[in-house]
């Protein structure tokens, strides 16, 4: 018997989307749950300080913030079943007020939850196999994945057994739950990076070697924030059996080397940067070779019965294109639109990878209200085998959608405010939540997305403009990755005023690059001028097939900061 | 301060000797690393003594008197300073066979992490045993019933039983 009938005979109603716990690891979430129950009663109590109390609220996903308390439930890789969807839905209307708020990292957030309530929501997530474990905290953070992992056409391996295998091996870990700083890792297991890797603490990159062996390219040292750095290789190609132990080396000389003597200088980026990777990797490679790895033994089985859950669902056979959807298209130019942007290729045939918008124009990008959760679930359960995908664009994706079915899906998603045809494009912003909700923020941030959207309202004209990555954060941490927005916005507060810093040229992707600053700050009322003259100036340049960032690399950063002077001759006042 | 064994407030039978203090005949006490090499040299192979050293040490500075310690003692200078961790596993996996302490204001949900590092014995001050009961301790240390990890002592890895169980 494969792993995979074994898991069906075992569980014979389970949908074959994601990992599902076994007795072991219901166990381990429910001592933790119980846990922090008892350390909710020992804070109350006196019995521990809040300062003692911090450290142990955020490794359970839970922040203080400017108006109230956060809490960051973790979506691993950002795969989850309808099921859970409908019980964040029902989260969201019992504890909170009705909404939540995806973000870039594939987790989802509530914003108004009580101290004394979490204990009984993180009671709740359980019940459905999901935790808030180090969604914060100086940690190993919930590791990401490439949101369209097992069907992508680019694929070499489906990234999500790693990122599975690595968050068992992270959670609370012993020696690892004390770090200089956060910890964040993501996987990548496709030819394109979906899963910014290179701006990870650390980033996994699937390969395969000359003897068709796979392994993992491990990049060190990303990471955005007050001083961004593309990450740096550490290990060009470390066999699957060696991965565990490769990790645990890296972390080991970060936990004793990495820096304490400032917040600010305590990632392990900030290490590489001042050691040099020469440095770090003889440290890692000495380390690596002085453990005793037979507590690492590679455990083909774990991996393989880790793997087996995220086996293919059970497709049929189709022809490649869609004679239904071919029509529909023609008859109905807004699911003809729709389906131009939001709808990918899929790896099987007649099957299609839609990503569900939650950047409707003046919305607040990656919200979703609990009724539009609820939706998304049972669209799922209609289209897509029962699973849904959180990118880390803060948007939904449905990955196995017959091409035949997608008029009737969109028509749902129509009538839920969820067809916005805008994946990807200007309106499609990255942001965090800024001035209105976080106590780190100085400047707001959503509403600045809301303005650009507006400004941009107009679908066809964002579709001429074509691909477009507009990232906003409201402060230098940099949670809405503006260095790697071909257009980033930084809000900072300059004599009590907010003022917006434009960076140009960012990129995520395996060609990363930090965005460039364009010139002095911006106020709030201007950014949408300025993305705009930005824009247009970028549309009067560009040859075939150029996306805005092609554009701004081929004629160089000066013309675009020239083309802004002459506008701000015009009265602008840039 | 209070000492913290097996889930219990036990008497310290060490003594931390102060710097200008002469090293004893006899009885069990505790040396900064400063005073480590001179100790080692001096005191017969039948003294019982012990160490207590910052948690940026490196290991290879205790490789040479690892067989005469019978006690480290690592400073915590703050509870979320996890670099002891670290160099508590590296004294485990260098050998050392005798009591590993962690000193400093760790508190009790650290317990289990400590114990998985290596470390036998955990050293608080009396302010921070009066809010942490014994109670509290030892529910820290019965929070959890298995890890995910290998290797790490205390709790039997989870990755263990689920072999385990697939071949039985």
């Amino acid at each position: 018997m494969t792993a995979v009938d074994l898991r069906v005979a075992q569980r014979p109603n389970a949908p074959m989307t994601t990992y599902r716990y076994d007795e072991y690891d219901a166990a381990f979430v429910s001592e933790r749950v119980a846990e922090f129950r008892e350390q909710v009663r020992r804070r109350l109590s006196g019995a521990l300080t809040e300062e003692e109390f911090r450290p142990f609220r955020l490794m359970n996903g839970l922040y203080l913030q400017l108006h109230a308390y956060m809490l960051r439930v973790a979506i691993p890789y950002g795969t989850l079943t309808a099921r859970q969807m409908r019980r964040l839905a029902d989260i969201a209307d019992k504890w909170d007020k009705g909404y939540g708020h995806f973000t870039t990292r594939q987790n989802l957030q509530y914003n108004w939850p009580k101290l004394v309530d979490t204990p009984d929501i993180l009671e709740s997530l359980a019940e459905v196999e999901m935790h808030a474990i180090q969604t914060s905290g100086n940690c190993i953070r919930n590791v990401t994945a490439d949101h369209f992992a097992g069907v992508a056409p680019d694929e070499i391996e489906d990234p999500r057994p790693t990122a599975e295998f690595l968050r068992q091996w992270s959670s609370l870990h012993s020696e690892f739950s004390f770090l200089p700083r956060k910890f964040k890792i993501a996987v990548t297991g496709a030819e394109h990076d979906r899963a910014a890797i290179l701006v990870h603490d650390i980033g996994l990159r699937i390969v395969k070697n000359d003897t068709g062996e796979i392994g993992y390219q491990v990049v060190v040292g990303g990471g955005l924030g007050r001083s961004p750095f593309i990450g740096k290789v550490v290990g060009d190609f470390v066999p699957r059996e060696d991965l565990l132990a490769f990790l645990e080396a890296i972390l080991r000389v970060y936990n004793r080397f990495g820096r304490r003597d400032n917040k600010y200088k305590a990632r392990v980026k900030i290490l590489v940067h001042e050691k040099g990777i020469d440095e770090i990797r003889a440290a890692v490679e000495a380390e690596f070779a002085a453990m005793d790895r037979s507590a690492f033994t590679h455990d083909p089985e774990e991996f393989e019965r880790i793997a087996a859950f995220f086996a293919p669902p059970p497709y049929e056979s189709l022809p490649a294109t869609s004679a239904l959807l071919r029509a529909a298209k023609l008859e109905t130019p807004a699911f003809a639109n729709f389906v131009d942007v939001n709808v990918g290729a899929h790896k099987i045939p007649g099957y299609a990878v839609v990503t569900v918008s939650l950047k409707p124009i003046g919305g607040v990008p990656g919200d979703a209200t609990s009724d539009q959760m609820r939706v998304l679930a049972d669209a799922s359960e209609r289209f897509g085998f029962g699973e849904l995908r959180v990118s880390h664009e803060q948007n939904i994706i449905l990955p196995h959608v017959k091409q035949d079915d997608l008029f009737a899906l969109w028509t749902m998603l129509d009538a839920a405010g969820l067809a916005t045809a805008n994946a990807g494009l200007v309106s499609d912003i990255i942001s965090c939540p800024g001035l209105d909700y976080c106590s780190l923020a100085t400047a707001r941030s959503i509403p600045i997305a809301q303005a650009i959207s507006k400004r941009f309202s107009d679908m066809s004209r964002q579709r001429r403009i074509g691909k477009l990555g507009v990232k906003i954060s409201g402060c230098i941490n940099a949670c809405g990755h503006h260095h790697v927005g071909a257009i980033g916005i930084l809000g900072l507060e300059k004599k009590g005023q907010e003022s917006y810093q434009i960076t140009l040229g960012g990129d995520p992707t395996f060609s990363a690059s930090i965005g460039e600053i364009l010139g002095p700050g911006v106020t709030a009322e201007q950014v949408p001028d300025v993305v705009e003259h930005l824009v247009d100036y970028y549309l009067a340049e560009r040859e075939e097939g150029e996306a805005f960032i092609d554009t701004w690399r081929r004629i160089g950063h000066a013309r675009f900061k020239d083309v802004l002077r002459r506008e701000g001759e015009d009265g602008a006042d840039i | 301060m209070a000492l913290i064994s097996d889930g219990r407030f036990i008497e310290d039978a060490w003594r931390r000797l102060a710097d200008e203090e002469a090293l004893p005949k006899t009885g069990k006490f505790i040396v900064s690393l400063p005073r480590l090499e001179h100790a080692v040299e001096v005191l017969g192979p039948t003294a019982t003594f012990g160490v207590i050293v910052p948690n940026t040490t490196e290991p290879s500075a205790l490789i040479a008197a690892l067989p005469r310690l019978d006690l480290i003692s690592i400073t915590f200078p703050a509870f979320a300073d996890g670099r002891g961790f670290s160099l508590a596993r590296l004294l485990r996996r260098a050998e050392f066979k005798g009591e590993l302490r962690a000193s400093g204001r760790l508190v009790a949900d650290q317990y289990p992490h400590a114990i998985g590092c290596g470390f036998d014995t955990i050293e608080i001050p009396d302010d921070l045993a009066d809010r942490q009961d014994e109670e509290q301790w030892r529910a820290a240390l019965n929070a959890y019933s298995m890890s995910y990890q290998r290797g790490y002592a205390g709790r039997g890895s989870i990755l263990d039983a689920r072999r385990k169980a697939v071949r039985s």
